[in-house]
């Protein structure tokens, strides 16, 4: 496996005592997009943190061409920085309110070394690439429109040629209309630039559509990973099978899980989602299932093999 | 239909700011509402969606300048005074808003919260009495240790159960009507279907006139009824919830369901509706959609359609309706 991006059994705990992500291990390839969905608290964020070199983990390692991101100094550190961006979610905090879009575009080439001439040649291209008008390098971030914004954050991200770009809940805050323009907008920069994509989202709609393998998180855990199709065909694990099942637009019978859900800072003995797992059995009490092989590059950490849930039989009135 | 029963809203138009730089960010929405019956409002931000919510219950006082005429039963809303209008929120409306968090007195316990909402508005003369109501009401929404979140302040509990705690407050006087803007936007989805049934569930308990505000397809598709698509601050297309998403009329509904992520697209080829939607207000003469509508004619950019009648309680207001075909098109702007 020639992973450009892999993390090996990372974990974070912070000083409260929240185990925010426990034993991740993930990997992305060239141009490849790895998609990471669970939800709020899981861990997401954290994980993307760790793969940016934006938090220490605790334990494990995150290899960036084969080195380690952690303990890299001087100017291997600033090449990975040029090498790999973030997307965030809020455009409306993630550009400098008192910059225009020409001045933060060369802010971040500035800070990778990138002279006067290049970075002048550089940002109407770029603008274009992300299909604003070139005349909007004059525009401050409060005379764009939140797509139109999230399309300029983009551009920042591009400005210093990366390999990865880490998406996290980037199309979340737009609107759905405007949702669909950015995530073309994403497939044809990663068609045309061969970059690899980290993807995080909430939504799996959204990430049935863009990524190629899939991890899901439950409790700062990777509970299932595999390749997209692989994942929608035939998930392994009672929480991907119960959010599929939750998620408008699938077209499966939902299934409805009792219980609440627990918080990072006081988890349920054993495997996590066990409290809320209509077929937990006793043993899951005990510890999480280690992830284990379910097919090819599948991999699912629950004691049943083949699990199997009953759709809720509630009636709702048409 | 003449609105006895339920809230029947007749032209409403909300305008904000003085009348050289006015925002008109609701231009004429009709809609009814009968007791025991779904309304969807969808629409993307900027539509005016909340806002008609929200005029509905004249929250914004003397910041907005309200036309047209919402009744409840009998009462007339718009020709209430300011005080007797007090005593309508809350009592005969209730009102979930987006975020449950911000909805609570982060100081004060739920009970006592519930205890003041049924004492204010005279349902619950003594104290012992109320404090015995809002145990049962917690226990109405589904909460699973009444007397644990009775004593519990907000950050005690965890989102759902806030949400819960804010639902049981709205239906506290058990209201004619409810209204819920996005009350499901906050929560992760496994906890949405869990709210989104408690909503039909106390409906078919009360009888209640439920009216929702989502910018989510998949929320309207779950709680059925009818529904009204916004834009720019007009209705362009009503009718039954399920029939309207399986087989949208007007170009800016289909266009916007065909955006939507779905098993079976290619990445990078969903189909799009060019541009963007107008900011709230931002509107010029003819159909506010016809800038971005793959279907628009030279007479869509002079007036604006009315919502028209196409029969079996369908409505759309587009003058080149008929089952509209399916964008074809996935070239991004």
């Amino acid at each position: 496996m020639t992973a450009l991006l892999e993390a090996q059994d990372i974990s974070k705990t912070f000083g409260n005592g929240v185990r925010a992500v426990s034993s991740v291990s993930l990997h992305v390839g060239r141009g490849e997009t790895l998609g990471i969905v669970g939800e709020s608290g899981w861990g997401k964020s954290t994980t993307a943190k760790m793969l940016l070199r934006l938090l220490q983990p605790d334990e494990g390692v995150v290899l960036f061409d084969g080195a380690d991101v952690h303990r890299m100094r001087g100017s291997a550190l600033r090449d990975l920085r040029r090498r790999m961006q973030i997307v965030p979610q809020n455009p409306q905090t993630s550009l400098n309110p008192r910059l225009t879009l020409q001045s933060s575009l060369e802010f971040n080439m500035r800070a990778h070394g990138i002279r006067a001439v290049e970075r002048g040649r550089r940002i109407p291209d770029l603008l274009d690439r992300v299909g604003l008008d070139p005349s909007y390098a004059r525009r401050y971030p409060h005379q764009l429109s939140g797509g139109q914004l999230q399309r300029a954050a983009i551009a920042r991200a591009l400005a210093t040629g990366p390999d990865v770009v880490v998406c996290d809940e980037a199309v979340s805050a737009l609107d759905k209309s405007v949702q669909a323009q950015v995530l073309n907008l994403l497939a044809t920069l990663q068609r045309d630039l061969g970059i690899a994509y980290v993807f995080i989202s909430h939504d799996l709609a959204v990430v049935e559509h863009i990524a190629d393998r899939v991890a899901v998180m439950y409790l700062g855990r990777v509970v299932e990973q595999a390749p997209a199709d692989a994942l929608w065909k035939g998930a392994r694990h009672p929480y991907t099978i119960t959010l599929l099942s939750s998620t408008p637009g699938l077209g499966r019978e939902r299934i409805v899980l009792d219980g609440e859900l627990p918080s990072p800072a006081d988890p349920p003995s054993g495997c996590g989602f066990r409290t809320r797992c209509p077929i937990a059995v006793a043993a899951c009490a005990d510890e999480w299932p280690l992830l284990t092989v379910r097919g090819a590059d599948h991999l699912a950490a629950c004691v049943h093999h083949r699990p199997q849930l009953a759709p809720a039989v509630t009636a709702v009135p048409a | 239909m003449t609105a006895t029963t339920g809230l029947q809203v007749t032209d409403l138009h909300t305008t904000f700011g003085s009348k050289s730089r006015a925002v008109h960010a609701v231009r004429g929405v009709t809609l009814h509402v009968g007791a025991g019956e779904t309304f969807v409002l969808l629409g993307e931000s900027g539509s005016g969606k909340s806002v008609t919510a929200r005029s509905i219950l004249r929250l914004y006082g003397d910041t907005a300048h309200l036309g047209g005429r919402v009744t409840l039963g009998d009462t007339e809303l718009t020709a209430l005074s300011p005080k007797a209008m007090r005593s309508v929120r809350g009592r005969c409306i209730g009102l979930v808003p987006q975020d449950p968090t911000a909805a609570l007195d982060p100081l004060r316990t739920i009970g006592s919260q519930l205890v003041e909402v049924l004492q204010v508005h005279g349902m619950q003369r003594s104290k012992l009495d109320a404090r015995g109501r809002a145990r049962e009401l917690l226990e109405l929404v589904g909460i699973p240790d009444p007397p644990r979140v009775f004593a519990a302040r907000p950050h005690e509990l965890s989102g759902g159960m806030r949400q819960r705690a804010v639902i049981a407050l709205a239906v506290a006087c058990e209201p004619e009507l409810l209204i819920a803007d996005e009350p499901t936007t906050a929560l992760d989805v496994t906890v949405q279907a869990l709210v989104l049934e408690l909503f039909l569930d106390l409906q078919r308990r009360t009888g209640m006139a439920l009216l929702l505000v989502t910018h989510d397809v998949g929320v309207a598709e779950e709680l059925g009824g009818r529904i009204g698509v916004m834009y720019a601050g007009r209705l362009v297309e009503t009718g039954a919830t399920r029939e309207v998403l399986a087989e949208p009329r007007h170009p800016y509904t289909r266009g916007l369901l065909d955006s939507l992520p779905r098993p079976g697209i290619p990445r990078g080829e969903l189909p799009v509706i060019g541009g963007r939607p107008p900011m709230t207000g931002e509107v010029e003469a003819g159909c506010a959609f016809a800038p971005r509508c793959p279907r628009a004619v030279s007479s869509c950019r002079e007036t604006a359609p009315e919502l028209a009648d196409l029969g079996a309680g369908r409505a759309a207001a587009c003058p080149v309706v008929n089952p509209v075909p399916a964008l074809t098109s996935a070239v991004s702007a």
